[in-house]
């Protein structure tokens, strides 16, 4: 592997946290807001937190999109992480509908605070959480899910979570009480993870070992 | 934390120095740890800097949240802390004297890093608990359930309880005290001060309702080992993460 990264700098509050466990795990790393370096990059990385419209006014004002949606077309290997996963979608719900890049087809919507039988349902959810294949996924292998021990844990900290219209590019879910959330998704080489693997201890690592040898 | 070094108290006094935070934070990590707390106990601006170069190093080396409290007291030191590397910040004094302080830093940096640190002192006289500042040192007539439901709707996204009275005894958790703010609150609580057996862990769970558990002693003086809290918690059936 080349391990040859480059990180999107568009003022996300864990882009250093992402940068330390990528070099942790023997990435050649570089961060950038130029869309040259986006459109040579060898693997992609887009971090995030917050809310998905200011992640999406963040891109506009560097005159990022473009380059970003043209890249997923090149078949490189690309990773969204958290925030920088809900963007890849179509749009979100969120004060009214925002556009997201629409890599993947599906919205991100708000998860309800309300569970099933009634009782509330603390959002964020802030905290470990396990692994699970989404519906009809047999195998990770071949996926940077792929070599994980039994029942993976990761951390997770979000209030908003993606809806795919496509079922095939849902990798991971998680349940979180009576609410079952997509965690992880794939089209091709384009990835995206719903927690965060720079805070996931060895899980969250041996994932990104995963995506720097695709 | 007091300077460079580690440091443990009894009751928040009569501390006494552990060693280098690091090679326990790096030692904690690697048995299993979900979280890392930092706390400033003497929280000077000297301090200030040697605190922010440890979380920088440490985040370097530890892959789990970090959360990091002492003394801070703005905005702009939430800023600093965030950027070293912190993923939480904890903070009691600064929010007690101006609680629209937690509404703004929640709206600057989401409630998701904004921990509220309680330290609770029982009143026996008038029954309950009050909230202490500056480490344990003020009062601040604050009654504990009172004030951290404020603290969520001011928009505080966590809640680390620590009991005074039972900090660094190792006699157990005040049960009494986190039932009392977990059914006071929607927000994650967080129970600490007093562990010194796994059963103190599982009353602090099963009777409080807490939703994590923060030791120091305990692991400090290795009175008990990560691996067999997290082995005996999965045993009794709570959500522990296979490390």
């Amino acid at each position: 592997m080349s391990g040859k990264v480059t990180v999107v700098d568009y003022g996300s509050g864990n882009l250093l946290s992402v940068c330390r466990a990528l070099r942790h795990c023997g990435a050649d790393l570089v961060t950038t807001e130029n869309r040259t370096e986006i459109a040579r990059a060898e693997r992609l990385v887009v971090p995030g937190v917050g809310a998905m419209a200011d992640s999406m006014r963040n891109l506009e004002a560097r005159d990022l999109v473009g380059p970003i949606q043209d890249y997923a077309q090149s078949e490189r290997p690309m990773l969204g992480i958290c925030v920088g996963m809900q963007i890849m979608f179509e749009a979100g719900e969120e004060f009214g509908i925002h556009p997201g890049l629409g890599l993947l087809p599906g919205r991100v919507r708000k998860m309800p605070a309300t569970q099933d039988g009634g009782a509330r349902r603390k959002i964020p959810q802030i905290g470990w959480n396990t692994l699970k294949p989404a519906a009809g996924i047999n195998s990770w292998e071949g996926t940077i899910l792929q070599g994980l021990p039994p029942e993976p844990a990761a951390y997770f900290l979000h209030s908003f979570a993606v809806d795919p219209i496509d079922p095939s590019t849902r990798l991971a879910d998680c349940e979180y009480e009576g609410l079952r959330i997509c965690s992880a998704v794939r089209k091709g080489s384009i990835y995206g993870c719903q927690f965060h693997p720079e805070k996931s201890a060895e899980i969250g690592l041996a994932i990104l070992r995963n995506f720097l040898a695709l | 934390m007091k300077g460079p070094d580690l440091i443990k108290s009894v009751q928040l006094e009569g501390v006494r120095k552990v060693g280098d935070p690091r090679t326990f934070a790096r030692r904690y990590y690697a048995e299993g740890a979900d979280e890392i707390v930092y706390m400033d106990a003497v929280a000077s601006l000297y301090s200030r800097e040697t605190l922010t170069e440890l979380v920088r190093r440490t985040a370097e080396e530890v892959f789990v949240p970090i959360t990091v409290g002492g003394g801070l007291r703005t905005a702009e030191d939430v800023r600093l802390m965030l950027r070293a590397g912190a993923d939480k910040i904890a903070i009691n004094s600064a929010v007690t004297q101006r609680p629209e302080l937690i509404r703004e830093l929640a709206e600057r940096f989401g409630s998701q890093c904004v921990v509220l640190q309680v330290d609770a002192k029982r009143t026996p006289s008038r029954g309950g608990w009050e909230a202490l500042r500056d480490g344990g040192r003020e009062h601040t007539g604050l009654n504990v359930v009172d004030w951290v439901k404020r603290a969520e709707e001011l928009g505080a996204g966590e809640i680390l309880l620590t009991s005074v009275d039972r900090e660094g005894t190792r006699r157990g958790f005040d049960v009494d005290l986190i039932g009392a703010v977990t059914r006071a609150v929607t927000i994650p609580v967080i129970a600490s001060g007093g562990m010194g057996s796994i059963e103190h862990l599982f009353s602090a769970v099963e009777q409080g309702g807490a939703d994590a558990v923060a030791m120091a002693h305990v692991l400090h003086y290795e009175a008990l080992k990560l691996a067999d809290i997290r082995r005996q918690s999965r045993e009794r059936g709570f959500m522990v993460r296979s490390a």
